[in-house]
């Protein structure tokens, strides 16, 4: 006889736990199915452990400009491996978190690997679960490498986010391939530790999803503090030695080659959905590898959903949790607020941040959208002055005829706090002129989005 | 949390609905979006639906009551949830109230008694009468004219966002931008003559064109009118009015709707059973003329009143038809400065129109119709001579004016126009 459930969600990562807690909470009888640990990449391989990482980078680039905020800390000297262990301890307490919310909204934990099976059913080992209602897939992605060219990953001289996490000590030099959030944050990691630290992008810019003026102000500050930042390259071939790897990087025409003790891939991710019985339950896939999901993140197979990273992009944590709410609340019968996908924010954890939502300046170019861009930088900031934060700005995009909020950027400090404000006024259809009316505290940084805003109907006052 | 459940109104000119049928009863529960309750409107039996997934407790309204758009009609309560007092019962209305509630007791009689509504939460009343919008939606909807009420909202609580408005029918012109001023900007509402490839532009109607519609609706339809025309002569009125204009002098104008007016309103003070009301089960013939004046304003018209016109001088009349026209115009009339007329008088002589007839405004019982004063050959005392003429046309409504009754108005207002002094009678 079968487990039964009313929902089962395989994988425990941030769509299919939240997804969960949600289903619990609306009556229904939810399990989880995990293989490791509660929490997926987010919590233990991804956005908890590098933040923690990020934190200590920006300690040790603080405690080198002390001097200049009248503070002598000596000679400072890092250990990459003791910022490990603690980035571990947080992933931990985090994970120990999820499992805690698992036991308090009395969801059943499966811990091993589901296969899903016709009838909406999920096996684990010799196991086999049964959903009432429905099978959630959210089993997330993973890292991935590039054979093609030579560069498979081999844990050792060519790593993945999953290895750099788990490093004891910040290697000689590294080339980091991709310059995306994931390959922004670890050169900025890694540079704080004395990694010298090459960015390799195949795009035209860095972040090539951001911006361009947003890209183009990390680069400058990237190359300013030291980091290699290439843009435009292509890595023709990786040959990994034993304790070095050379690459020939074609850029601007001519071939060169570079030596570096480590190679990091962060040109983006594999979904996982092999093994887990897809096609035996006549779910299917995308051209680009996505499971095909209709509007109510339903998969070609009635009865079997997808939300997060396997159900399309953007593969962010927080679009993921969101689909998860949606799906059980659509499951539970209640009528669930539409995700609005060009209302996802996206934030790079780099310093200076950047944090972004709806379109960027490029995308009202071509689509021919009438816009206005009210811009206010944070060098006339008050509150960022005093805290030597002063690079960066807030660019907000407003439509000229009704003051829509198209598209809004930040480059700077917290800019990954401040977006919010943002986030709010999109999803709530907001204009410029209410984000500009609500009385901004002073001095904040937030200060600049008000400015920008009054910026874009020409009225800024600070500058 | 318990949801309230308001009369609803159904359709944009909507003031009251009588429940026709419960759908659902008492205990019963309902999700949002399920019909409720058949509501008979001023236009169709339409459905009112929940706004909120729960158990109907408290209907407060029977089957056959009609009650006025807003009034709490029952709860949506979450299961289990123990309901407080409720809603008080509503008081049912028997009239169709123009939600004109204004003081004095002319106003008063027109727009019948105002419905005394139960309490409500301070709240409540927000889903019947208040348009829920992002301010997105409400910028795009006011450049593009379109009624907000009139939009079904699809975001959270049924607010009106972009989506609906983008999905909105095809809209018309612009409407007026000016934000929050008193006197909107004379943006025109009409349709450009301009060919846009577009076979037809819709424009929405405007709050002004609706009242026009129903009110006018409510008269050529039901009310049976007949028709009277007499042609007047205007010679010596227009001697009267020179000499007058010249003794006021900067003092202001006469006119010859002023002379019109007070002439209509002496020959109403006259033949009191053409001053009067039909109310249905009543006539009520008034003691007092006040006269509306039908003035063309930029999207529709609109009648003021000339209170008292029997009893004021013709200088007076003056001066108050030009300052509520102007009023009219600019849109900053009182609604005490339009309501209340017992008898309506509109003149199209400025269009250079021989002649037409009017629609009544009800409720009053008629309604004359003033062509342009032309100069024409007439024969006076057997020879022919050019004279200057008016024709005007008497609208009556003949549940309260019959034939006899309104030649017999029309001819004294005939000889008190050609023969001024006999308003001195």
């Amino acid at each position: 006889m079968a487990n039964q459930f009313d929902v089962i969600i395989l994988g425990g990562g941030p769509a299919g736990y939240v997804a969960a807690i949600r289903a619990a909470q609306l009556g229904l009888g939810t399990a989880v199915i995990e293989k490791e640990k509660l929490g997926g990449v987010c919590v233990n391989i991804g956005c908890i452990p590098t933040k923690a990482l990020l934190h200590s980078a920006y300690i040790a680039n603080l405690l080198r400009e002390a001097k200049e905020f009248g503070v002598e800390a000596g000679a400072v000297k890092t250990d990459y491996g003791v910022a490990m262990q603690r980035s571990r301890r947080v992933s931990d307490q985090n994970s120990k978190g999820v499992e805690f919310l698992m036991k308090k909204n009395k969801i059943t934990v499966v811990k091993g690997a589901g296969v899903l099976q016709p009838g909406r059913k999920v096996k684990v080992g010799n196991d086999v679960s049964e959903a009432k209602k429905a099978v959630i897939i959210a089993t997330g992605s993973r890292v991935k490498g590039l054979p093609q060219i030579g560069l498979e990953i081999n844990k050792t001289t060519v790593i993945s986010s999953d290895e750099a996490l788990f490093l004891e000590k910040a290697p000689v030099s590294m080339a980091i391939i991709g310059a995306g959030a994931v390959g922004m944050e670890f050169a900025d990691i890694f540079h704080a530790f004395g990694t010298k630290v090459t960015l390799i992008e195949a795009l035209p810019r860095i972040l090539p999803l951001e911006d361009a003026e947003a890209a183009d102000t990390l680069a400058k500050s990237y190359k300013k503090r030291g980091i290699e930042v290439v843009a435009g390259a292509k890595v023709k071939k990786g040959t990994p030695g034993k304790d070095k790897v050379t690459l020939e990087i074609e850029a601007s025409g001519a071939t060169q080659k570079i030596d570096v003790a480590v190679v990091l891939m962060a040109a983006g991710r594999a979904v996982n959905t092999e093994g887990i019985g897809l096609a035996e339950c006549g779910v299917q896939v995308t051209d680009r590898g996505f499971i095909k999901v209709d509007q109510s993140l339903q998969t070609t197979a009635p009865g079997y959903y997808a939300i997060g990273d396997v159900a399309g992009p953007p593969m962010l944590a927080h679009k993921g949790s969101r689909e998860g709410v949606y799906v059980t609340e659509l499951l539970a019968g209640k009528k669930s607020h539409a995700i609005k996908y060009d209302n996802v924010p996206s934030v790079t954890y780099c310093h200076p941040e950047v944090a972004s939502i709806g379109l960027t300046e490029e995308q009202c170019k071509e689509r021919k959208l009438d816009y206005v861009a009210g811009r206010f930088p944070f060098s006339a900031n008050g509150r960022a002055r005093g805290s030597g934060e002063t690079e960066g700005f807030v660019k907000i995009l407003r439509d000229k005829k009704y003051g829509e909020i198209l598209g809004a950027h930040i480059v700077g400090g917290h800019a990954s706090e401040i977006i919010h404000e943002l986030a709010v006024a999109r999803e709530n259809e907001y204009t410029v002129e209410e984000v500009e009316l609500a009385i901004h505290a002073h001095p904040t940084m937030s200060e600049a989005v008000a400015e920008a805003a009054l910026d874009s109907l020409g009225r800024v006052l600070h500058l | 949390m318990a949801t309230n459940v308001h009369m609803e109104a159904l359709s944009p000119t909507m003031e009251e609905g009588r429940v026709v049928k419960w759908h659902k009863q008492d205990g019963d529960p309902v999700k949002t979006g399920e019909t409720l309750a058949e509501v008979e409107t001023d236009k169709a039996v339409m459905d009112l639906v929940a706004r909120a997934d729960g158990v109907l407790r408290q209907v407060a309204v029977a089957e056959g009551q009609t009650v006025p758009v807003g009034s709490v009609v029952a709860v949506i309560a979450a299961p289990a949830e123990a309901v407080g007092a409720g809603p008080a019962t509503v008081p049912p209305t028997t009239t169709s109230g123009s939600g004109k509630r204004e003081t004095g007791n002319v106003a008063t009689a027109t727009a019948p008694a105002p419905v005394a509504v139960a309490p409500l939460p301070a709240a409540a009343p927000a889903d019947a009468t208040r348009v829920k919008a992002s301010p997105l939606a409400r910028r795009m909807a006011k450049e593009a004219g379109v009624d907000l009420k009139l939009v079904a909202g699809s975001g959270p609580g049924g607010r009106v966002v972009k989506k609906d408005l983008e999905r909105a029918p095809s809209q018309g012109p612009p409407v007026s931008s000016a934000v929050g001023a008193a006197v909107p900007s004379p943006v025109s509402r009409f349709p450009s003559p301009a060919r846009s490839g577009a076979p037809y532009d819709d424009v929405p109607l405007t709050q002004i064109r609706k009242t026009i519609a129903k009110r006018l609706a409510a008269s050529l339809g039901p009310i049976p009118h007949f028709f009277l025309t007499t042609e007047v002569d205007m010679e010596r009125a227009a001697d009267a009015r020179d000499a007058l204009n010249k003794q006021l002098g900067d003092q202001g104008k006469v006119s010859f709707n002023d002379i019109i007016i007070k002439a209509t309103a002496l020959a109403l003070a006259k033949h009191p059973a053409c001053n009067a009301w039909f109310q249905e089960t009543h006539i009520r013939y008034w003691h007092e003329v006040h006269i509306g004046m039908a003035v063309a304003v930029e999207d529709g018209l609109i009648t003021p009143v000339i209170r008292n016109a029997e009893l004021k001088s013709l200088a007076d009349i003056g001066r108050e038809a030009k300052e509520l026209a102007e009023k009219a115009r600019s849109r900053r009339l009182q609604p005490t400065e339009y309501t209340g007329s017992t008898f309506s008088v509109s003149n199209l002589g400025m269009f250079d129109i021989d002649q037409f007839t009017a629609v009544i405004n009800p409720p009053e019982a008629g309604i004359i119709a003033v062509g342009s004063i032309v100069q024409k050959p007439v024969v006076v005392d057997g020879q022919p001579a050019a004279r200057r003429r008016v024709r005007i046309t008497m609208s009556c409504d003949h549940r309260v004016i019959d034939g006899a009754t309104g030649a017999a108005f029309l001819k004294t207002l005939k000889q008190m126009l050609e023969n001024p002094l006999a308003m001195l009678l």
